[in-house]
């Protein structure tokens, strides 16, 4: 179709050797124009990726990289992006001055993507056939009758069975993980040579992320395909990447193979990185190191390394701009400092962490607690509807001074429990426990007064704060409202609480949207903090936030449990968060619990196949470590909530399974002391 | 699918029935009273006598309840009643009368679509170049503009320019479609115009919407034409609310084209509906107001179905 035949290196620009490059970017320049004025997204990025290679693009969300991602296909949204500057070489021919005709030739052919949201990215009014055959027909040519074999065959390659069928379906009755095959199908059509997956898996369960992942790491390979992943997550970089690039504020700050780059970060940067990510791997070892500060406004960017604000190793030289520049053989950074990295690092502070406080007595005892949810059949004579079981006899206990944390995947009833403690909603049976008083049946009067001891901490910092409120406001209305405090005494605790948080006392004057989402994230924890609670309900409570902004909330939630002696119910799906801030840790799976167990017992010793699975989907940022790990990615998908499996709700996906598992629920049983799981196989 | 809509009509029920009941009721609150403004126009002395016996003639001598009994009674069998002024059956008042406003909609809803669908999406397209303030100057205009000056324009410039009046009787389409067409088309336009400036304002800011969706960069990241990527992709997902909007204008000017009707001197469901309200004929304007709430939720019905084939998420069943 196109005139790209040949994979000739490109008569410069490959500045790592003699390996002829499938692609390269070189000294990309992309602004924005903004009523605020010209933000450049990314600023002189010069990256190169090997036939069959697989590069990562790793950094911080607004770094730049999905914008070099669609700069490179020339899919930036016009007129307000465009690119100032620069080449992109794709064999040889450079992308962003050929006409349009042919880069449309290029796109689908040549060069796929693969995009972050799945539920959003098909077009919801053709069927998946129809999207699948598009690029066979466009790039091509080919009949509709062999398109649509073809496109069979994708689905199947993809793992999607039943796949003459599923091709006249829309994309609503598909999941998450589904669609992202589909997507992955689509990218395959015409074999390209290069396929870049912008954050692929970032909205999808840790056992769906290791499908997709594998699935794209087997079909790369088992096509020589190159892959551009693009992504902020550490872990997958070490199980998958050969070279990552890192991004910081538009710009590379270091590049090189991913087993070098992790064993001896060159730039301070990505060394920060790597220490403030919780990490499955390590004990918690008391303080997350974070990078302070934040990333810069790209409207103003520093002079000089635009890095050098948060950096350790500033030193007066970092006022001048450092280059991207060879270090030893094979490797880039941009650090003034890179040789003597990284041995300057500063040693990883050790902290005693507050001892579990196992000799508090129990402050929450959950007994029981069932939630179902009735589904009414649609129209006027639909029958009987359906039930939602979201929360089946869960039961655990919060100590006083503890953190439990509860992890599971999407679907798994966790944010149904804490909304159930809460009493957002009403339990359908069981009893909840809160200091000898029952909140499951407690009055509307009695609720009022627990309401003071009980806090919570939601997960989307902006939709959770009042757009139209200054902050300083927000924390003050259940000062005024419900302890009755007078204007000069809420002004003082106000005041305290946002220094207790962090954040300096200016800060009460601003609106949500003028602050940063750790600043947001810090202004629900003074919230939850106003009412001096006993015990917050901390509801994903770090996970929309970046890596080294969400080092710094976990360190104050953990600070602020020592100082306060609260207890909190840490919810997450991240298992490195969870075991960084939790004392126990409950898993649950469909609405039920799998096992319950003191943190390290669990991740050291998983007992239920479930644990098992969810620890070993987890890529960990180590490539040395990943290496070795084993391959075990747990097929299937979760079941629906409507029709739970019968007995054991996990047999269905779970390697162990045995036909007695089907018959009854398997109770959770204390296997040893104090780890308990729900599994007849053990 | 059947079962769907033996669902959705059987629904329309009470919808109905509370417009009956409102209607019936309040009408009887408002003051005035056939018999007396049409014995009143016969400008003779009339005596209290005459007017009992008109009024017990007509039924209004009974109890509220007992006449909407009756009336109800009659709406089930499908007899509307006869009108108190003529005499004549409320079916066949309406059904004269309809033929020719149902026209007009109908073709007011076809200009409006074959204008607005093009001009909405090529303003969505061509975002702020003269193209894009082009059309929105001619939506605005057509927002602002009251129909019936425009229509009185229309019949004017007709006069002076042309020398030329549209024929005042309505001749049905399948007898005269020249004739026919030449009467009803200024009218059409007339409205058509504020009904084009409503839908392409919709798919102007729908097409605009649908061209920032994830699904519309997939496209084009397969290397779909530009041109696919709009018309196939875009265009038909932004149909959406554009079907919605189509539709209420449309049950709306089935009751809306009274002053419209006034000007052009057509003699529609607009103008018996105004003749029917100033005689406090009572049965016709009830009739009238039965017939307007099922035109809208037929139309919705209708609506909803089209949504189901244009949208497989909506789709019963799906």
């Amino acid at each position: 179709m196109s005139g790209v035949t040949t994979a000739e290196a490109p008569p410069d620009g490959n500045r790592l050797g003699p390996m002829a490059s499938l692609l390269a970017v070189e000294e990309l320049r992309v602004d924005f124009r903004t009523e605020a004025g010209l933000v450049r997204a990314v600023d002189g990025v010069s990256w190169c990726v090997a036939p069959g290679e697989t590069l990562a693009l790793v950094g911080e969300s607004g770094c730049g990289k999905s914008v070099t991602a669609l700069a490179i296909l020339r899919l930036l949204a016009r007129p307000a992006g465009r690119v100032s500057a620069g080449r992109v070489l794709f064999a040889g021919q450079d992308l962003l001055v050929m006409p349009e005709a042919d880069m449309r030739a290029i796109r689908g052919r040549d060069i796929a993507m693969v995009f972050q949201e799945p539920m959003s990215s098909l077009n919801p009014i053709m069927t998946i056939g129809a999207q699948l055959i598009e690029p066979l027909r466009i790039h091509l040519r080919m009949t509709p009758a062999a398109a649509r074999a073809r496109a069979a065959d994708l689905l199947r390659m993809v793992g999607i069975s039943d796949a003459e069928r599923r091709l006249d379906q829309h994309p609503h009755v598909f999941s998450g993980g589904m669609r992202q095959r589909i997507m992955i199908a689509i990218a395959l059509a015409c074999e390209p040579k290069l396929i870049i997956a912008d954050e692929p898996t970032t909205a999808l369960d840790v056992t769906i992320q290791a499908q997709i992942l594998e699935l794209l790491r087997d079909v790369s390979q088992r096509l020589g395909i190159a892959l551009v992943l693009i992504t902020h997550n550490l872990g997958i970089v070490a199980r998958y990447a050969d070279r990552l690039a890192v991004m910081y504020a538009g710009r590379v700050v270091e590049e090189g193979s991913a087993a070098a780059v992790f064993a001896a970060p060159r730039h301070p940067y990505t060394a920060g990185l790597l220490r403030s990510v919780p990490r499955l791997d390590h004990a918690r070892s008391g303080r997350l190191d974070t990078i302070e500060g934040l990333p810069p406004n790209l409207l103003h960017p520093p002079p000089g390394c635009r890095f050098a604000p948060r950096c350790f190793a500033r030193i007066p030289v970092c006022e001048s701009d450092p280059a991207l520049r060879p270090i030893g053989s094979d490797r880039q950074a941009a650090c003034h400092r890179a040789e003597e990295m990284p041995g300057i690092l500063p040693p990883v502070p050790v902290h005693a962490i507050g001892a579990p406080a196992t000799e508090g007595g129990s402050l929450l005892e959950v007994r029981d607690l069932v939630k179902r949810f009735h589904v009414p059949a649609p129209g006027l004579f639909g029958g009987r509807g359906a039930t939602v079981h979201a929360v089946e006899d869960v039961s655990f206990s919060v100590r006083r001074g503890e953190t439990l944390g509860l992890v599971g995947e999407s679907g798994c009833g966790k944010s149904t429990v804490g909304r159930l403690l809460l009493r957002l909603t009403d339990p359908t049976s069981g009893s909840i426990l809160f200091d000898g008083e029952n909140l499951a049946t407690a009055g509307p009067a009695a609720m009022r007064a627990m309401r003071r001891r009980i806090q919570v901490i939601f997960q989307d910092p902006y939709s959770s704060l009042n757009p139209r409120m200054a902050v300083g406001d927000t924390i003050a209305e259940p000062l005024r409202k419900r302890l009755g405090l007078g204007s000069a005494a809420t002004g003082r605790r106000c005041a305290e609480l946002l220094d207790q948080v962090g954040l300096p006392v200016s800060m009460a004057e601003r609106f949500p949207h003028q602050m940063s989402g750790g600043q947001r994230q810090r202004v629900g924890i003074a919230r939850a903090l106003a009412m001096e609670p006993d015990f917050i309900v901390c509801d994903e409570a770090v996970s929309a936030l970046d890596v080294s902004v969400q080092a710094q909330v976990i360190n104050l939630l953990a600070e602020l449990q020592a100082r306060l002696g609260l207890s909190y119910l840490f919810i997450a799906h991240d298992l490195a968060v969870v075991r960084h801030l939790s004392h126990r840790v409950v898993v649950m799976y469909l609405g039920r619990v799998m096992e319950v167990a003191a943190r390290d017992a669990l991740y050291a010793e998983p007992l239920h196949p479930y644990t098992q699975a969810l620890l070993d989907a987890v890529p960990v940022p180590d490539p040395a470590m990943e290496a070795t790990r084993p391959r075990r990615v747990l097929g299937g998908e979760l079941p629906s909530p409507l029709a739970p499996p019968s007995g054991c709700v996990f047999r269905t996906r779970c390697p162990c399974a045995v036909d007695a598992c089907a018959e009854a629920v398997p109770p959770l049983r204390e296997v040893r002391p104090g780890h308990l799981a729900a599994c007849i196989r053990i | 699918m059947l079962s769907f809509i033996i669902r959705r009509i059987a629904l329309m029920v009470p919808t109905l029935l509370g417009v009956a009941v409102l209607t019936f009721f309040l009408l009887r609150v408002v003051p005035g009273d056939v018999v007396e403004v049409k014995l009143r126009s016969d400008g003779a002395s009339v005596t209290q006598a005459t007017v009992q016996a008109e009024r017990v003639r007509l039924g209004l001598d009974r109890p509220l309840v007992n006449q909407f009994g009756s009336w109800m009674g009659g709406l089930v069998t499908g007899d509307l009643g006869t009108s108190m002024w003529t005499g004549r059956p409320v079916s066949q008042e309406i059904g004269v009368r309809l033929s020719l406003t149902l026209q007009v909609a109908v073709m007011a809803a076809i200009i409006a679509v074959v204008i607005a669908v093009p001009l909405g999406t090529l303003s969505a397209l061509f975002r702020d170049t003269w193209l894009d303030y082009a059309v929105r100057i001619f939506t605005i205009a057509g927002l602002a503009v009251p129909s019936f000056w425009l229509g009185m324009l229309i019949v004017l410039s007709l006069l002076t320019v042309f020398h030329w009046s549209p024929p005042v009787t309505y001749t049905p389409f399948w007898r005269d479609p020249v004739q026919n067409m030449s009467q009803l088309i200024w009218p059409a336009l007339a409205v058509g115009y504020r009904y084009a400036a409503v839908v392409a304002r919709m798919v102007r800011s729908s097409v605009l919407e649908v061209l920032r969706e994830d699904y519309i960069r997939t496209a084009r990241a397969k290397g779909v034409w530009e041109s696919h990527v709009v018309v196939r992709h875009a265009m038909r997902n932004a149909m959406l609310p554009a079907v919605t909007v189509v539709g209420l204008e449309f049950a709306f000017l089935i009751g809306g084209l009274v002053v419209t009707e006034q000007v052009f001197n057509l003699n529609g469901i607009g103008r018996l509906f105004v003749e029917a309200v100033t005689r406090s004929d009572f049965v016709l304007v009830q009739a009238l107001i039965m017939f307007l709430a099922l035109v809208f939720v037929v139309t919705n019905l209708v609506v909803d179905l089209l949504y189901g084939v244009l949208d497989p998420r909506v789709r019963p069943g799906a």
